[in-house]
């Protein structure tokens, strides 16, 4: 069994067993099998890139290869327990209409990103002047599929426009867990629950 | 099990039926040629159903009697293979309406003791997937491990899960579509014209002086051929090169190489299928829309279903795109189905799926094994 990124972890810790999931932009599928294999939930999956789509398929996953800001529409409202999207917020065009999306289909929602205003993005854009390449933002400005970046705070602050609930959140530092005191500026990477 | 005498190669029954007709009336008694490779193990958990396309037949991994050459599918049906017989019971029967041994318009119509022609009823979809229903009975297989197949053996696969949603735990569906478009229903018509413009077709009866309407058939062959394969893909095998010559004739042979080609595609396949049988099943797959039978939305076809899906498709497959097998999953998603769905990068167009495709066969291989476990 090899080790979930941190990220997939807490969300992982956190889902009731038994629970219908979809994960959006799954990749090749790691959480799923975990949740296949440690809660016995049924969960589906959205992803873009073809080979990722072919090693979840054939890992026995149910995966269909699509585009988040385009493919959802099919699901019902309410037909999952949890949508889940991890890493990919920043890369839909218009992440507004995705997180409401998310809680059209899921009754909660885990939504996990990377904080553009941790400390060593600052950093990087304050002395360096340059758009930052960072572990977690690992490309350039020109190539990078992160089109929206965002903040802890902006996040939250969307989560308040949309009325939506925020049941929990999580903050990471390096691999570890980090506290919720001025998370904006120290957290690397954000997990949050929301509901409607 | 093995030593059964209705399991083997080059199978063929004869069943009372009655097979009703979705055209009305019914058939009977239903006649139906049929291949097993591998051991049915004891509680009949292991079957597989492969469901061959418009001109295929039962002999999907084994030496085809007319031609000499080998199974259709031998790439993914075989020892080791995805489908792999030393797993599977893996059954693949000739549709009924085709001529390889099932009942079809070259047959024996049972009220006049001749070839049916003509006369033989209108088939559909569905109709093939309840003659292989039947089939099944005959067999004694209750449900299938998976039913299988690509283009118009995606066609049943799909119905399958409609027609039968407690007998077929998962269903794979490659290169196909629910129903068909203004553009395959025109290219099919185009087909059979050919052939009913050819003077020897005398309305389906040429078969007391065995003399085909082979011209008809070949150029049938040949339109259809080209939907078979893509621009990419002919330019990269033909491009404009010569046939056997270095310079143009300024004359109608076969002057280019994508020319000779078709035109040994269309001789060559006139010896191995009768132009009756072309008519019918084209027209059987013109005649399907799954969506139609189900108030007109595709997804209320697998309301409640518990089937496992895998949907593939190929990005230069323009006969069967990608749209068609997306709709399928929109459908399904909307169903709440379990649906695995992947477009694959390919040069050749629709006939990918015949062709050697690691990634194809690696995904099939897997999707299948899960299922072993559940």
């Amino acid at each position: 069994m090899t080790k979930l990124r941190p990220d997939l972890q807490i969300i992982a810790d956190n889902i009731h067993p038994k629970s219908r999931v979809l994960d959006i932009g799954c990749g090749d599928g790691a959480l799923m099998a975990a949740l296949r294999d440690q809660k016995q939930a049924d969960a589906r999956g959205l992803e873009i890139n073809p080979a990722n789509v072919a090693a979840a398929v054939s890992k026995g996953l149910s995966v269909v290869q699509g585009n988040a800001d385009t493919d959802l529409s099919a699901y019902p409202d309410g037909s999952f327990d949890y949508a889940v999207l991890s890493q990919t917020l920043q890369t839909t065009h218009r992440p507004d209409v995705m997180i409401k999306e998310l809680l059209r289909i899921g009754k909660q929602a885990f939504v996990s990103f990377p904080n553009f205003a941790h400390w060593r993005v600052r950093m990087a854009l304050f002395f360096g002047g340059h758009m930052p390449v960072t572990r977690l933002l690992p490309e350039r400005w020109y190539d990078t599929p992160n089109i929206h970046h965002v903040t802890i705070d902006d996040f939250r602050a969307l989560v308040r426009d949309g009325n939506y609930t925020q049941e929990q959140q999580w903050f990471l530092s390096g691999d570890k867990q980090t506290g919720h005191a001025m998370a904006n500026l120290l957290a690397e990477h954000a997990v949050f629950l929301l509901k409607t | 099990m093995s030593q059964d005498a209705r399991f083997g190669l080059d199978k063929k029954v004869r069943l009372l039926g009655p097979l009703p007709l979705e055209s009305g009336g019914e058939l009977t008694p239903v006649e139906i040629a049929y291949e097993t490779y591998g051991t049915l193990n004891a509680d009949a958990s292991n079957a597989v159903l492969v469901c061959h396309a418009l001109t295929g037949d039962q002999y999907v991994a084994s030496t085809h009697p007319a031609t000499g050459k080998d199974g259709w599918w031998t790439r993914m049906v075989g020892p080791g293979k995805p489908v792999d017989t030393d797993r599977y019971f893996v059954i693949c029967a000739n549709v009924i309406g085709s001529c390889m041994g099932s009942s079809g318009p070259a047959t024996i119509n049972p009220a006049n003791n001749k070839p049916w022609g003509m006369d033989f009823p209108m088939l559909t979809i569905a109709d093939m997937v309840r003659a292989q229903a039947l089939l099944l009975d005959y067999l004694d297989i209750v449900r299938l491990h998976a039913v299988i197949g690509g283009s118009m053996g995606g066609m049943q696969a799909i119905s399958w899960t409609t027609l039968y949603p407690d007998r077929v735990k998962s269903a794979v569906i490659i290169a196909s579509a629910a129903r068909h478009s203004a553009q395959n229903i025109a290219f099919h018509e185009v087909g059979r014209q050919a052939i009913m413009a050819d003077a020897r077709w005398r309305g389906g009866a040429y078969y007391a002086d065995d003399d085909p309407p082979s011209s008809g058939l070949a150029v049938a062959r040949m339109a259809a051929h080209i939907t078979y394969l893509s621009e990419a893909g002919l330019t990269e095998k033909f491009g404009r090169r010569l046939q056997d010559r270095d310079s143009k004739t300024f004359g109608f042979d076969a002057d280019f190489q994508v020319e000779s080609y078709l035109r040994y595609q269309g001789i060559t396949f006139v010896d191995r299928f009768d132009a009756n049988s072309y008519l019918y099943i084209t027209r059987a797959m013109d005649y399907f829309d799954l969506a139609e039978a189900h108030g007109g939305t595709l997804a209320h076809a697998f309301t409640g279903s518990k089937t496992r899906f895998c949907l593939i498709s190929f990005d230069t497959d323009w006969l069967y795109p990608t749209s068609e097998s997306r709709r399928i999953v929109h459908a399904l998603n909307a169903a709440g189905a379990a649906v695995s769905f992947v477009e694959l990068s390919s040069a050749f167009g629709h006939d990918s799926f015949l062709l050697e495709n690691p990634e194809m066969n690696r995904i099939v291989d897997g999707f299948l094994k899960a299922g072993d476990a559940r």
